[in-house]
């Protein structure tokens, strides 16, 4: 066991590696603050949030500057992430068939590489969503500097702004709900690295005969390392 | 101004109605600024420095009477001058006070975020409450009128009181005491309406100015700051004052549909992922026909 690899054992597999779950957390847990505070910007029935945080001079002062780290977690998920995250054609004809995917009749789909059509979808909403989000967040971060006759750029990016925060919280709705609940294991897999076989299998079977070297264990050659 | 609180609402051992119940005046406050009688002179930029305890600023030379640029956080009352030039070749010399029109439609306070940093008193006053401002300058983007100023170092908005402290105490505002030639006056708002009305008259009568008029703009639901103009066609030409303001349309968007928008899908969302795991539950992970032995893990 001492020298075995720590990425295929016999009954589970590793899905995300020590960095790649750091870089998550990271992402999510900037995310959650630009969220939690921007909720507060949002909407008055929610500014108790930013009074709980620090209050809200505390929070207007820190949102951006946590934003730019969640812009720049993206950029470090983008460089890691970006080979496996490339829509396919597989993935078209996955997307045509998502609604046997939501009514759980996951065996009618086209197999999966290590992720799935949504996640890639939800990964370039994030990724596109946080370009969106810095570019019109400059404008809200320092209104200051806008002359009174580029007026409408202040109201245009809040407003593109708002939409893409929106986007983002719409995605990460979906995101949350399956992570905790509708894909059990893929919690763990976030958090300890680890999946079983039989979920690999089931979900992303591609990944796990490239993983593995096919169904059978003893095609253990693939692993690397 | 008001008095509001000493409003008799009963009194004891009296037959019939209480007097006065119900004739009490309008409340609503407005500060005329006629502008064909103003010379320019300042004085109600020192009085609003005075009372409110702000230094003087230095002046920046232009090759015209114009002394600053702009209005400042601690600045809140500055005199735009302009010379125009007719048709006719006739000059003439435009100056203006410009400050916080106190609107009755706030676009700053539709924009503001901030629990009470933004208050619209029922006289009319829109003040700014800095201790509860968080600093987004949201309020610069709602208003049609470039007012509020960005203080960088305490991160907080400022802008014309209209004096709420004085006026709260039944005084009138700062420049208007100031003011040399009469071009302001202080009062209720149809008290003000009519002086304005009255002055529009006599100009039109008397002069040559048969287009002047009032600005009220109807866009922001009237204003508690009021001009009569030379040229109500044109008050474009008294340093930039819009012709026809309005709160943005993207920010009345932003603050109306988008919110309810944002909302529903918010709360749909939600609603819909549990409504979702109680109609199809969580995915099953298939075992696998043949489930692999246990191998030992050694290197190959």
């Amino acid at each position: 066991m001492a020298t075995a690899s720590h990425y295929v054992r016999a009954d589970t597999i590793q899905r995300y590696t020590f960095r790649e779950r750091i870089m998550h957390w990271l992402t999510a847990g900037v995310y959650c603050y630009c969220l939690a505070t921007g909720l507060a910007f949002y909407t008055p029935y929610l500014f108790w949030i930013a009074v709980v945080l620090g209050g809200g001079p505390t929070s207007r002062f820190w949102h951006p500057i946590i934003g730019l780290g969640f812009v720049a977690a993206a950029v470090w998920m983008h460089t890691v992430w970006r080979r496996d995250m490339e829509v396919t054609e597989t993935d078209h004809r996955w997307l045509t068939r998502v609604n046997d995917y939501a009514t759980n009749q996951d065996e009618l789909l086209p197999l999966q590489e290590r992720f799935n059509a949504g996640q890639k979808l939800f990964y370039w909403l994030m990724y596109y969503g946080a370009i969106l989000l810095l570019l019109s967040g400059i404008f809200l971060w320092f209104p200051e500097y806008i002359p009174f006759s580029l007026a409408w750029a202040r109201s245009t990016m809040v407003l593109i702004h708002e939409i893409a925060a929106l986007l983002t919280i719409g995605g990460f709705i979906v995101h949350l709900y399956m992570g905790l609940f509708l894909v059990p294991g893929s919690m763990t897999a976030m958090t300890e690295g680890y999946v079983s076989r039989a979920w690999a299998r089931t979900h992303h079977r591609l990944w796990y005969i490239r993983a593995t070297g096919g169904d059978s264990p003893r095609k253990n050659e693939a692993e690397p390392g | 101004m008001s008095n509001g609180p000493l409003e008799i609402k009963a009194i004891s051992g009296h037959a019939g109605t209480v007097p006065g119940r119900d004739a009490s005046r309008d409340y609503q406050i407005c500060k005329v600024i006629d502008v064909t009688t103003c010379i320019g002179c300042k004085a109600c930029e020192v009085a609003c420095l005075e009372w409110n305890g702000y230094p003087f600023r230095e002046t920046v030379f232009d090759n015209t009477y114009q002394t600053m640029p702009d209005l400042a956080w601690n600045y809140y009352n500055l005199i735009r001058f302009n010379e125009h030039v007719a048709d006719d070749g006739t000059l003439s010399w435009l100056m203006r006070k410009d400050g916080c029109m106190h609107c009755a439609d706030p676009g700053c306070l539709r924009a503001c975020p901030a629990d009470g940093a933004i208050v619209q008193y029922a006289n009319g006053i829109v003040d700014f409450n800095q201790a509860n401002c968080i600093g987004c300058q949201y309020c610069v983007t709602g208003c049609p009128f470039n007012i509020p100023k960005f203080n960088s170092e305490t991160k907080k908005v400022h802008k014309c009181t209209l004096c709420s402290d004085r006026v709260g105490a039944g005084l009138e505002p700062a420049c208007i005491k100031a003011c040399p030639t009469g071009c302001l006056h202080f009062g209720s708002k149809d008290d003000m309406k009519n002086l304005a009305e009255r002055r529009v008259a006599q100009l039109k009568e008397h002069t040559s100015h048969k287009s002047a008029g009032i600005y009220d703009p109807p866009g922001v639901g009237g204003t508690h700051v009021i001009y009569v103009l030379h040229d109500i066609e044109h008050p474009e030409r008294y340093g930039g004052l819009p012709k026809d303001p309005h709160v943005p349309l993207l920010v009345r968007i932003w603050k109306g549909p988008l919110k309810w928008l944002g909302n529903v899908a918010i709360a749909a969302g939600i609603l819909g992922a549990a409504t979702h795991y109680l109609r199809f539950g969580p995915k099953k992970v298939e075992e696998e026909s043949a489930q692999p032995a246990v191998k030992k893990e050694e290197p190959n």
